[in-house]
This record gives structure tokens, sequence and C-alpha cells, in this order.
């Protein structure tokens, strides 16, 4: 039995140890805001944090959680200064991507209050756009900045 | 035109319509579906529902699929401003496919173009009868009322009633005639051309709690993964799924029967994993043994493939336009110019990849989609099945991007099938994996060019011909040549040239070819707009002079174009005073010949019109001293007439230059002896943040021209630009994509 806690609630798993997060939060919980895109690490919309940090859920065993905290999209709350931005900019065009870009934005801006261009393309460059709205997220992510500091 | 009228009392309503006091249907007649027979018989059909509730919640139908472009927004946007509706109070109701509302294909970036006069007409119909009930009760002549946002306002004494108040009343009235109901003027408008206008799901997105296809579930359901042939049309000769079966969460495997010609939407073919979640029936997909029978289309490699294309591109093709004599001006003389272009395959890889949920009980079918066209899945569902379209229910989620490859619901079909063998709700997943080795793809191209320069630099003679395996080859397996997508930027060539001809050779498919985001516009003005700056440089002259000069006087262009074509000319003229417009205002915002460029530096323009959209990009490129490719800045102008939300269309535009980056810098999808050898992102690139164009300005010229295209008329000229720069940057032609076949 794999114990851990998902937006603060205390679950458990006995399956396949073996089965990435994603799929556990997807098909297990229903928590459906986090998104896949490629099973690989390689687009990012799989993001979530574990124990505050941004990690990829589609290649996170579930016996790699064991005794984790995992935040997901959901368990952000009250609306995030990095949401707000996204709003107030109209960063996304489909959507699907963008609850990853949001929070590996968040866990950006949790360990570097101030990044600058450079910082935000390093840390975002795992997160792939394939509306192309890089240019909305890099902006969004320096206004959340102003917001937070 | 609509046929607007009151079904306030009728019973069949229902959905979030129900709740709806004062609901107004409308006919949307579109040329598509338009009949004088169905005219004749008086049959009413309403398609398009506005409803207002009594406590004001206002209620419009979205009939066309949301997969980026904002038009679940923006059509909705137009009938609450006619309406003169609080868009704080508007709800949306998603269609399902059903023919009543007109096309609902969301493709050819023509949702508000073709829909934007009905949704005004039915929301002004709706802000009039409001008027007139409350005129009513206050015993006043309507003349003296008017409105603010989802008020009546009566405008000697101050009276105020609110839409909600005013819903019962409303729905006693008779519709008024057409003549009757005054449209807003463009100074009233509240919503359409302003800034504020977000998406309406954008608080959902960013919160996680939008649906997508993906997120949709159905009680009872079970999860379904397929390994489909690697080749196009091969059949399972024989499989072994004992593995596959010990798997924990599998059920079941169940081989789903190859498609017999044309592929059209049908099924691939291949063995279905079923399991109680996505991650079993991946796991048990990986242990299945299958053999596989021949296909024909296993002699399909790339770089042969080539070949053939690219001579077949040197010899005579089918004649898609003719202008003055070519021949006999190439006779005379003049300086010769040639070139060669060359551009891949490519996937769509939208991030959503394609997935369905379906349900099929007794005949009947229940689907949760993200699709561009649902009347397609009714279709194709229909024809897989064998029952009627009718009885086929779809409902259209948010789609995870769709760039034209969710107007085939092949994956729907799967799941289908897959439903109506077990007898339950079957949710089909596709992997990143299949989704780039099972795609529609954008076609391969060859493209060659000629053209005689006179003394004065200019052309006095162009031939252009292009070569590729054409998308009816998906409906009609004997299709070789591209007579349907001659339209897409290549027998419309909009440039002062007195012998011109445009021509097309045959090719054979050897995968499924598909629409993606502008279609045939993007070899074409690739081929068309770097053979343009070639030209520039051997007359000798400045590339935006020069284009301009290609361009010409300003003029109305006539086509000869026949029928739907010469239709929509007549509302959208090829105006070259219009092109010329946002070249000048493009080459402008980039700082064209005064801009300082240092070493590897350059700018390289385009200008091409699609989806009747006119657009100009000026694109900078900085070249490293390893080769490797930067992009600063896009400048692009865009002229796409009267536009509803400016904000989304310069997303769209923003967009459109990353789709472009990635196209030319890293995109490229080929097939060895059959198989397609690209499967993920790490094999098919697509732009990252820090590849990605760093800074894109997009400017919307002012228009009161009736709207055209936004989704994606920004992409044609990304990728000739980009190479023109690069040429500016390093005296080095960039003929094929991606940039990486060229060093550099």
């Amino acid at each position: 039995m794999i114990r851990f806690k998902v937006n603060g609630k205390d679950r458990s798993f006995d399956g396949d140890p073996e089965m990435p997060l994603l799929w556990y939060l997807r098909d297990v919980a229903g928590l459906t805001g986090t998104k896949y895109g490629c099973g690989m690490s390689l687009c990012g919309a799989c993001t979530v944090h574990q124990n505050g940090e941004a990690i990829r859920s589609c290649t996170t065993a579930m016996k790699e959680v064991s005794g984790a905290e995992i935040t997901t999209i959901e368990g952000i709350a009250p609306l995030h200064p990095v949401q707000k931005a996204w709003m107030e900019i109209k960063v996304p065009q489909c959507g699907y991507c963008q609850t990853g870009q949001i929070m590996q934005a968040i866990a950006l801006l949790k360990e570097n209050k101030k990044p600058s261009d450079e910082d935000i393309d390093t840390a975002m460059s795992g997160n792939l756009c394939r509306c192309g709205t890089y240019q909305r997220i890099r902006a969004a992510i320096h206004q959340a900045a102003k917001e937070t500091a | 035109m609509s046929l607007i009228e009151n079904v306030s009392r009728r019973r069949f309503l229902g959905g979030a319509l129900a709740t709806g006091v004062f609901v107004l249907g409308a006919r949307v007649v579109s040329r598509h579906f338009w009949t004088d027979s169905a005219q004749a018989a008086g049959v009413f059909q309403p398609d398009l529902f506005l409803s207002i509730a009594d406590d004001g919640t206002v209620t419009v139908v979205a009939a066309r699929s949301e997969m980026g472009c904002g038009s679940r927004t923006a059509l909705p946007l137009v009938v609450a401003d006619e309406l003169d509706a609080d868009w704080s109070k508007v709800k949306l109701d998603q269609a399902v496919g059903d023919p009543k509302y007109g096309d609902q294909d969301t493709d050819g970036s023509h949702s508000v173009r073709s829909f934007f006069d009905q949704m005004r007409q039915i929301g002004a119909t709706g802000r009039v009868m409001l008027i007139t009930a409350a005129a009513a009760q206050w015993s006043v002549s309507a003349k003296d009322c008017t409105t603010e946002p989802h008020f009546v306002v009566h405008r000697a004494s101050g009276r105020k009633l609110g839409y909600g108040e005013l819903a019962s009343a409303a729905a006693k009235l008779p519709v008024p005639k057409k003549e009757e109901v005054a449209l807003k003027p463009r100074s009233e408008w509240r919503y359409i051309g302003k800034e504020g206008n977000a998406l309406f799901d954008l608080p959902d997105i960013v919160t996680g709690k939008a649906i997508f296809g993906m997120d949709a579930t159905m009680p009872g359901m079970v999860y379904a993964s397929v390994e489909h042939p690697p080749v196009l049309g091969q059949k399972i000769k024989s499989y072994d799924d004992k593995a596959a079966l010990k798997v924990a969460g599998v059920t079941k495997t169940v081989a789903i029967e190859t498609f017999k010609p044309p592929h059209a939407f049908q099924p691939l073919g291949g063995v279905a994993v079923i399991a109680d979640n996505t991650w079993a029936a991946l796991q048990g997909r990986k242990a299945l043994k299958i053999d596989w029978d021949s296909s024909p289309h296993s002699v399909y490699n790339s770089a042969e493939y080539r070949k053939t294309l690219e001579a077949t591109s040197r010899q005579p093709g089918k004649v898609a336009r003719n202008v003055g004599d070519v021949d006999a001006a190439f006779a005379k003389g003049g300086k010769i110019v040639e070139a060669e272009y060359y551009t891949p395959h490519l996937a769509h890889a939208s991030m959503e990849p394609p997935v369905a949920v379906v349900d099929y009980r007794d005949g009947k079918v229940l689907v949760w989609a993200p699709t561009q066209n649902p009347q397609a899945v009714q279709e194709t569902l229909a024809s897989v099945l064998g029952i009627k379209k009718e009885d086929v229910n779809c409902h259209v989620t948010l789609l995870g991007g769709g760039f034209g490859r969710k107007s085939k619901p092949d994956q729907v079909a799967e799941a289908a099938v897959l439903s109506k063998q077990l007898g339950k709700p079957v949710k089909v997943v596709w992997t990143r994996e299949d989704d780039i080795r099972c795609d529609y793809f954008h076609s391969v191209a060859a493209m060659y060019m000629k053209a005689a320069i006179g003394a004065d630099g200019k052309p006095t003679a162009w031939l252009q011909r292009t070569v590729y395996p054409p998308i009816n080859s998906t409906f009609d397996p004997a299709a070789k040549y591209a007579d349907d997508e001659m339209g897409l930027g290549w027998n419309n060539l909009p440039f002062d040239i007195p012998n011109h001809r445009a021509e097309n050779g045959p090719a054979d498919f050897h995968v499924r070819i598909g629409w993606l985001r502008s279609v045939a516009n993007v070899y074409h003005a690739f081929a068309i707009h770097c053979f343009a700056d070639e030209l520039a440089k051997a007359a000798n002259k400045d590339p935006v002079q020069y284009l301009l000069d290609l361009i010409g006087p300003a003029r109305i262009i006539d086509l000869e174009q026949k029928g739907d074509e010469a239709e929509e000319a007549k509302t959208y003229p090829l105006d070259t005073a219009r092109l010329r417009h946002v070249v000048g205002i493009a080459a402008e915002k980039s700082g064209w010949g005064k801009r300082p460029m240092g070493k590897g530096r350059g700018l390289g323009i385009a200008a091409h019109r699609s989806f009747l959209t006119y657009v100009a990009t000026v694109v900078e490129v900085e070249v490293d001293n390893k080769g490797q490719v930067h992009i600063p800045n896009v400048w692009t102008a865009v002229d796409a007439g009267t536009v509803v939300a400016p904000d989304n269309v310069r997303n769209q535009f923003e967009g459109a230059a990353s789709f472009g980056a990635s196209l030319a810098l890293f995109g490229e999808i080929t097939a060895t002896n059959g198989v397609i050898d690209q499967n993920n992102f790490h094999n098919y690139p697509i732009a990252r943040m820090n590849r990605a164009p760093r800074h894109t300005e997009v400017h919307i010229v002012e228009s009161e021209a009736p709207p055209a295209g936004v989704g994606e008329p920004g992409l044609p000229p990304v990728a000739p630009a980009l190479c023109n720069a690069i040429f500016a940057a390093t005296g080095k032609r960039v003929r094929e994509l991606p940039l990486s076949k060229t060093r550099l």
C-alpha cells in the first residue's frame, strides 16, 4: 500500500506501483486538470508539484510518491497570482497545456522571486505549447512576479 | 440570411435552453446547405437558439467547435452585442452535431465570416422584441425606448426594465420582419472589435476545470488503446495476446478490421487492448505480438519519393491558371532564374492527442469527443456501424488543439466499433506515438519555379509547378492531382506579371493525407515568396520594394473563378491595395532599411492572402556561429476585415509565428518502408520557448470590410520570411525545409 497526500487529502494506492502518477490522478482520482501529452517528460502538460517542486507526473511512478505531498492544479486555491496574470494577459488559446505551464510557473516563482527572461526560458522550456502562447506566458510570469514581490 | 422564429412555447426544447422563458430559434442558411426544396417546403427547423430566462440569464447556443481559435466565444459575443446583453450574464450551450445548425465543420477559418451576419440578426431581433415588450408595459412608443446592457430604458422618464423581467412578455410577441430590425451602427458596438474580450472558457482553463475530450467520462466505461498497423492498409495475419491479458487491469483484446479503401475517416484497424485504466491498456499493448500482412504502401521511402516528386515537377503538369503566354515570353529571353523547393510531411501534434468516449446501445450512439466536425462523426459512425446518422448523438468537448487533425474522426469510429462489440462505453486514448505515426499528414511537396526578368528587373514570365499527394486521396485512392486545392495559394498569385502559368503535377499517396493549418498555402507561400526574394536579388532590388513591384498597382484581380469561389469573390474581391497596405505596415514596423543589423542578423519578408485575409510578415533572424537560427522578432500586419476579438486575433498570429518557426526549424515526418520514422517530441520537435520567436508584434488594420479568417492565415508567410531573413543574414539560400537540412 502506497500512502501519500493529494491536495492535502490522505490517499492510498495498492495497484501497480509502476503506474505513473499521471494516470492515477486522471483515471483513479478523477483529477483531470493534469494532462497527458507525451508520456516521456517531453512536453510538461502533466506537471504537478511533489513536495512543492515541479515534476512530470507521466514519468513519476506511484512507488516514488510514497509519503509525498502532491499538489495538482485543483489544489491551487484561492486563485494564485500566476493564474490571475494568465487571465489578465489572456494567455491561453486551446488551453490544454496551460495547467502544466501554470504549475511550472508557480514552482519557478517559489524558487526565484524575480526571474529574468533567461530564467523564465530555462524554467519553462520543458513545457510545450502547440498554439504558441510563449510570449504571453513569459509576460504573465513577469506580471505575477511583480504581484508576489 | 436568417429565418427567425419565436419558439418560446415549443416543447422540444431541452438542455440549457429549457430554463429560458423567451427563446428565439433561427434557421442558419449557409450556402452549402441551402436547398430550394427545403425552402419551398416551408419547413422550419430552428437551429440556433438564444434564450432569456426570467432571472436574466441569456443562453446562446455555440454550434462551432473550440480548439483555441476563439470561435465558441466570438459568435455568441456578436449575438450579445446586438442584443445589448451584459456579457457576464451570458452562458454558452455547446451544440451537438446536427445538420440543422448548418455547416459545423470548424475548419477553413470561416466561423466568424460565415455566421457573423446571422448572429447579428438574431441578437438584434431579440433586442427589438424586448423593447416592444417594455414599451407595451409602459404604454409608450417603442421609438422612445432604447437599451443599455440587459435593460430596456424609456428615454424620457428614465424608467428601466431588466431583460429577465421582460422575457415572458417578449415570448408572446411575433417576430418582427427583417426590415423592422435595425442592426446597431458600428459606433455602438460594445463587444465587437473591443479589447476587453476574453475567451469564455478562460477561468475554467486556468483552474483545470475545463473539460477536454481527454477528460470526458461515462459511467461504466472501459479504456482502450489500439496497436495500429505500422504501414497504412496492413491487415492482421495473426496475433498473440497471452502476455497482454496477464497485465493487471487488462480485461480483453479486440481486433479491429482494417478499412476497405478509401480509408476516409474509417478506423485504421489493429488490436485494441481493453482495460480498467489507461496505463493498464498501454502496458497490455506493449505485450501484444502481432503478425501483420503486407501492404502496397510498404514501398514508401521518403528519400526516393522525393526524387519522384522532383522529377515530376520538372515536367509539364495540369494547368491551374494561365495568363498570357509564358513559353513565348521565355523564348524571348531575358535573365532566366530557376529554383526548386521542397517541404516534407508534417504532423499536427496538437497537445491533446485524438481521444473519444462512445456508448453504443441498441443501434443508438452517444459520443463525447474533441471534434472539429460533429456532423462528420455522425456520418462516419452511421457508415461504420450501419445505423442512421440521426441516431448518433455527438457532444463536442473543448479541443486541446485541432489544426485540422480533429476534423477527421477516425478515433471516434474506433471507439464506436469497440463499444458495439463490448456492449459498454469505451474511451479510446491515442498516445503521442499513435498521434504522430498515424496522422493524416500535411503533404510532402516539391515545387519548381522559373522566371524571366526584363531590363527593369520585373518578371516578364513566371512559371510555377507544384507536385504533392492530394488530400482527395483520402477519399479517392485514384486521386493524383490536387484540383480542389489550387485555390490554396496556387491559382491566385496576386502579382502583376503579363505571362504567368501555374501547374500541378500528379503524385501517389502512401500515408493518409489531410488538412493541416493553412493546408497547401504553407508550401505554396514558401515557394512563391522564397522565389520572389531570389528574383529581387537577381534584379538587384530591395526585397520589400521588389515585392510591392511584383504586386503592382492597386486593383481588383479577377481570377475568373466559378461556383462558390466566384460567389465568395463578390464579397471578398482580391484587392491588391489591401495586400500592399499590409506589406507597408510590416516593413515600417520592422524598421526595414533602417534597423541596424549586426553580423549574422537579417530581415526577410513575405506576404500572402489566405482564407480571405491579407497578411505580411517580417522576420528577424540571428544566425549564431554554430549555424543555429534564433528569431528575436516577428512583425505581422493583418487585414482580416472586421475583427470581433482583437486580442484573440493577435494571439492567433503570435501563435502562427511560433507554429511557423516549428515547421521551418524542425518539422519533418519521413517514412522508411512505409513506417513513419518519428513518434514523439524528441524526434518530431516543436518550438519550445527558447527557440520560438522571442517577440511577435501583430498590427491589425482597422477595417469595415466583411470579416475574414484569423486561425490559419498567419502561418503561410512565416517560413518564407524566415528563410529570406537567413539569406539576408548569411547569403545562403534555403530551398528546403526544415532548416536543419541546410548547413548555415
